[in-house]
Formats: C-alpha cells, structure tokens, sequence
C-alpha cells in the first residue's frame, strides 16, 4: 500500500512537470499583457520598467526556467493584475467553489442514488420511464441556459431567491463559508442546483442500469433462495456493489467541478475560483492562469488517488499494490 | 397430529405441477403437470438433459421465478401447506430456512463484495432472533462440518479468496445452517473437478442422514444419482417419464429414455461395451411433437404414440409413462 501510493506520487511529480510545459507555453502564446497592465498615459521608461520588473523582457524558455526555479521553492509566481502571490489568490476562492460543489455533489449522491434504484428496481415502470427521460433532459440542457432559466423562475418570476452572488458569510475554523448563515443558504440554493441538476442525472443513469443488471445476477437471487428479506437485497447486496461506480463519478466530477465550474460562477456571478480564472485569462493575467492550472492538476491526481484507495475499501477484490501500474 | 400420521404424509408433495416460459409467440410449458413426492430424510434425483424442465422444477417447488416464467397451475403441499397460496412474506420466511437451495455455479451465487460470514449469517439473521456473534458462531460450525477448516479466519474473507470447490462447501455449509426439512441442489456439482463433487455428495449423504434432511438432486448425470439417491425421477420435454427406487429405474428401467441415458453414461455401462447415443436432440420447447415428446428419438416407437401421450402407468412404486415400455424383467 505505501510503495503503491509512493509510486503514485512519483508518477504525479511527471505529469505535473509535463502540464507545466504545456501550460506555461500555450498560455505565453495566447498574447502580450503588457498593453492590458500599463495605463495609457505611461511614458516609455515607467513601460520597460514594468516591464523588466515582470521579467518580461527573458525569452520564454528563461522565464520558463526562473518559474520552475521559484515553483519548486513554492513560489509560483505572483499575479500581474492584483500584485499578490498567485497560489494564496486562488486558494481564498477556493472556500466560496467548495461550498458550491460540496453541496451539489451532496444533492447528486442524496438524490440520484435512491431515485437510481427505485428507477433500477422496475424500469419499465411508468415512473421508472419518467425519472430516466428527466435525466436526459437534466444532462443535456448547457449549462449557462440552465442557470439563466433557473434565475428566471426562482428569482424574477418567484421572487424567491436572490439572483446572484454570494450572501452573508461566517468564519468557522478559520474558513469563511455561507453554509451556516440564513442569507448564505439562499444565496447558495441556485447555483448549487444549477451544478447539481447534470450530476443528479449521471448518478440516477448508472445507479439505475447499474441495479437492473445487478438484480438479474445469480447472487440476487441466490440471497432470495436464502429468504434474505427484498430491503436487505438492495440496501446491501445491490447497493455494496453500485457504490464502486458512483465513488468513481462522483470522485471524477468533483475535481472537474472545483476546477472549472467558470460557467455557473459567472452566471451567478458567485466569487469563486472559476470566475477567478475567467477574469485571469480576460487579463492575460499569466501566473495565475499557469497556477491555476497546476493547482487543477494537482487536484485532479490527488482525488484520483483517493478514489483508488476507496476503491480498495469498497471492492475486496482490488488491492493496491507496487509494480505493474 | 399423531405419530403415524405425520410419517405417512409425504413431506413434499407435488400435484400437477406447471411452469410456462412466456415467449412472444405464446406460453410454452418448461414444466408440464407433474407430479411426485419427497418423504423427510429422502434423497430425490431429479435426471434429465439440458432444457427438460429439471432446474425449473426445482425453482418452482420454492416459487422462485421470475418474468417471462409463471408456475400456472398445481399444488406445491410443503408440510401439508400449498406455497402456490403462500404469502410471498410465508415464502421469504420458509426459503433458506426450511427450504433450503444449492445453485449450480458456486463461481456465480456469492455477492463478490461482500464477506463470507456476513453471507452465511444473513441466512440465520433473517430467519432467527439472535445475535450477530451467534450467527457468525453457528456459521464458523457448519464450515467445519463440510471440511474447511480455520473457520473463523474464512469466515473473514470474501468470495474470490475461495476457491469453486470450497464456494460450493460454504453453499453446503449455508444450506445446512437453519437445519432444514429440504435441501433443493440444482447440478451443485456440475461445475467441479470430479474429486471435489464426490467428497460434496459424500457430505450431503452424511447430511441427509444424519439430519433428517430430504434432499432433491438436480443432475444431468446418472451415475451421481445411483450413488446418492434413495429414488430417481426422469425427466424429458418437461414431464416426468419415469419415476421409482434408484435401483429399480436403473437396474429395470422401463422408459426407453432412461435406458439410452443409462447406455450413453460412461459410468453406467459395463467396461468394454459400447457407448449408445440417443438420436438427435432434445425438441425445443415451443416444437415439442405431438402425442409423447420422445417419439421422435424413441427407436421403440409406435403409430400410436403420435396420436395420443402416454399416460402414466403405476407398477408398485415404479411408474413410467410409455406406450411401448421396456419388457419388464425379473431381478436376477
């Protein structure tokens, strides 16, 4: 288990270093900041000053180097537009996406499994055709025309919920979050709803093709012969093995989630580390782009790692073990 | 209830049993009116090829199908209860408890993700009021008596950690837990090396006497049934050809179904004799011919076995159903 999760880190340390390259050099491709960062009025001495003090002046394959230098130090970069170091900028968006999608991702679990298995259980059923039709819908609407109609509804029409931002917020263990205020919870249920409804949808479809195969399988009705009561036959012989699949969606969704849930955050215009990066690329704003995306990355191995570690719980069968990767 | 009666009544008793697989062209009978008994504490082969209806008696005795079959008609009297009439809650509580299955493929019938003591003591937890530790406790027993041994560490395992033959001793195993009036094995050997089946019929022989457990044996295969059985049933096309003591239907068979099986079983004949295969296959289910089903491969057959099914015929406690049966012969 320890030589499997070190390898795994090993091979991480590769794929970072190639995101890196890739990243770095696409993003310096994509245009010059320097006409977005100095005001108009400058003179050409204040503009190559800048200019030297952002190192603007390296070639690519310099600032390459001097970024990786600082980045092993720790230090990836500090951002143009707001002067501040690029990691820390992210990372105080980080609380507001966080809530956002902890709590979709809780709606597309509480939701989706029990519908999934309910639909499972008879899918032939007219309720069972319902729910399946609806998560077709859910999945395909684009994602901004959803949040705009779910605005429309709830907030213009309603009158129910606030349209957009973030509502009051409370610190709590040193994070500020929304989750424990009256006005935060309001401001949260739309954009929340708007990440959620796909995900509910993905995790109904496979729980429910998941439990129509399983209930034809020889040990469902083996536990039947044994006079294992129907609750029990879903709840533990059906459901034990359907939590394989959905750990992996639901572990998936969340890195793609927190990383880029850009769509949704500037609908709502919620403060999050999606918007942040909209913002970013708008202003050429490098180093917290290349950031960013390391940081995405990162988050990305971390939760596929974890993934495979619950896998191992879930499923006796998998062990995790070094060599063959 | 006195004494005598209770060892007169048959333990099962079944009546004009049928099973029909709904196709879209209509309902076709896997099983079609049969009838026999089981007493308590017998052995019960249940014979036939693939598609005879054995496996789907089997399933019907505990009303165990599901969509597209149906068991449409007969009486299933299980200690004197029809279980057609029974509640399906009567039937959850009667399965695994009293009635007790053994599947043919052990590789198939154990929830990979789940561990084996959590799979056998769900078998006690659902039927008795006792604790988890009891359960696990009487578990850990019933593997030692099929032979496995440092039960509480296997007890700890899960399904991929055991290998056909030893899944197919904790089914055993699992079988025996709730003590039952009836064991229903459907071809639990079918799938395992011939060492390993003859130790698990050994062990279900053991079982049968010394629990007072009756046991019908579901197999394809002849010799199992002239070593385990006390009487066999023969099936074909979904009926019940030929029925009796396992000696008398091997030994004197009547049925010319039997006797080709008998001839085609490797075990069954003298060394140096010929093998005999039966002509052709088994008809289909929905191109059964008219008249007895076995005509078309019957070497014995007549003209009137096209127009009319042979009805059975009684012989002491030997019955068959044929319109040209074997001659009978005398013990010798």
């Amino acid at each position: 288990m320890a030589t499997y999760i070190l390898q795994r880190l090993l091979q991480s340390a590769g794929v970072m270093l190639a995101v890196s390259v890739a990243v770095f050099f696409s993003v310096y491709g994509i245009g010059d900041p320097i006409e977005l960062l100095v005001p108009p009025q400058a003179g050409a001495a204040e503009r190559l000053e800048l200019i030297q003090r952002l190192g603007l002046d390296q070639p690519a394959w310099q600032q390459y180097l001097t970024f990786m230098g600082n980045a092993l130090h720790g230090d990836l970069g500090r951002s143009f537009a707001h002067g501040v170091p690029a990691v820390g900028l992210i990372l105080s968006r980080l609380p507001a996406t966080m809530e956002l999608v902890l709590l979709a991702l809780s709606l597309a679990v509480l939701v989706g499994v029990p519908l999934g298995l309910f639909a499972g259980l008879d899918p032939h059923g007219k309720p069972a055709r319902l729910i399946l039709a609806c998560t077709v819908v859910g999945y395909s609407l684009p994602n901004f025309w959803k949040g705009m109609m779910l605005i429309l509804l709830f907030s213009v029409l309603l009158g129910w919920l606030p349209t957009a931002e973030r509502g009051e917020t409370v610190t709590v263990l040193g994070i500020r979050t929304s989750l424990f205020t009256a006005d935060g919870l309001r401001h949260l249920v739309l954009p929340a709803l708007n990440l959620a409804i796909p995900n509910v949808a993905l995790v109904i479809r496979l729980v429910a093709t998941g439990t129509t195969d399983l209930m034809t399988q020889e040990f469902v009705k083996y536990a039947r012969a044994k006079g294992v009561r129907p609750r029990r036959i879903v709840g533990r012989h059906v459901l034990r093995n359907i939590l394989i699949p959905v750990v992996t969606v639901v572990g998936i969704e969340f890195g793609s989630l927190v990383a880029f849930s850009t769509v949704t955050e500037t609908v709502f215009a919620w403060p999050g580390m999606g918007k942040l990066l909209i913002q970013s690329i708008y202003q050429l704003d490098r180093p917290v782009v290349v950031a960013y995306v390391m940081l995405a990355t990162f988050l990305f191995i971390s939760v596929n790692l974890l993934v495979d570690i619950l896998y191992a719980a879930l499923d006796p069968r998998v062990k995790l073990t070094g060599g063959a990767a | 209830m006195n004494a005598e009666f209770t060892q007169d009544a048959p333990l099962l008793d079944v009546q004009g049993l049928k099973t029909v697989i709904h196709l879209p062209d209509g309902a076709w009978p896997a099983v079609d009116g049969i009838d026999f008994t089981v007493q308590r504490g017998e052995v019960l082969g249940l014979v036939g090829e693939s598609g005879s209806g054995k496996s789907v008696t089997g399933f019907s005795i505990v009303q165990l199908m599901d969509s597209p079959a149906e068991v449409i008609a007969g009486r299933v009297l299980f200690n004197n209860e029809d279980l057609r009439l029974a509640s399906e809650e009567r039937l959850r509580s009667l399965r695994g408890n009293r009635i007790a299955m053994i599947f043919q493929d052990p590789l198939m019938t154990l929830n990979p993700v789940l561990s084996i003591g959590e799979q056998m003591a769900e078998a006690i937890l659902e039927h008795r009021d006792v604790g988890r530790q009891e359960a696990l406790r009487a578990a850990a027993d019933a593997l030692v008596r099929v032979g496995i041994s440092l039960p509480e560490a296997r007890l700890r395992q899960y399904p991929h950690e055991f290998s056909g033959g030893m899944r197919q001793r904790v089914a055993i195993a699992t079988a025996m837990l709730n003590a039952p009036d009836l064991i229903i094995a459907d071809e639990p050997t079918t799938a395992l090396d011939v060492t390993i089946q003859s130790q698990i019929l050994f062990e279900v022989q053991k079982l049968a006497r010394d629990s007072g457990t009756a046991v019908i044996w579901i197999t394809h295969d002849l010799a199992v049934v002239a070593e385990l059985a006390d009487r066999v049933a023969v099936m074909y096309s979904g009926r019940i050809v030929e029925i009796g003591p396992v000696d008398e239907v091997l030994d004197r068979s009547r049925h010319p179904y039997t006797l080709g099986l008998l001839r085609s079983s490797a075990a069954m004949v003298e060394p140096g004799q010929r093998l005999n295969q039966i002509n052709g296959m088994a008809p289909r289910i929905d191109a059964r011919p008219s008249g007895c089903p076995f005509r078309t491969r019957c070497d014995r057959a007549m003209s009137i076995c096209a127009e009319q099914d042979p009805t059975p015929t009684i012989d002491g406690r030997h019955g068959f159903r044929c319109h040209n049966p074997m001659p009978q012969r005398d013990a010798a």
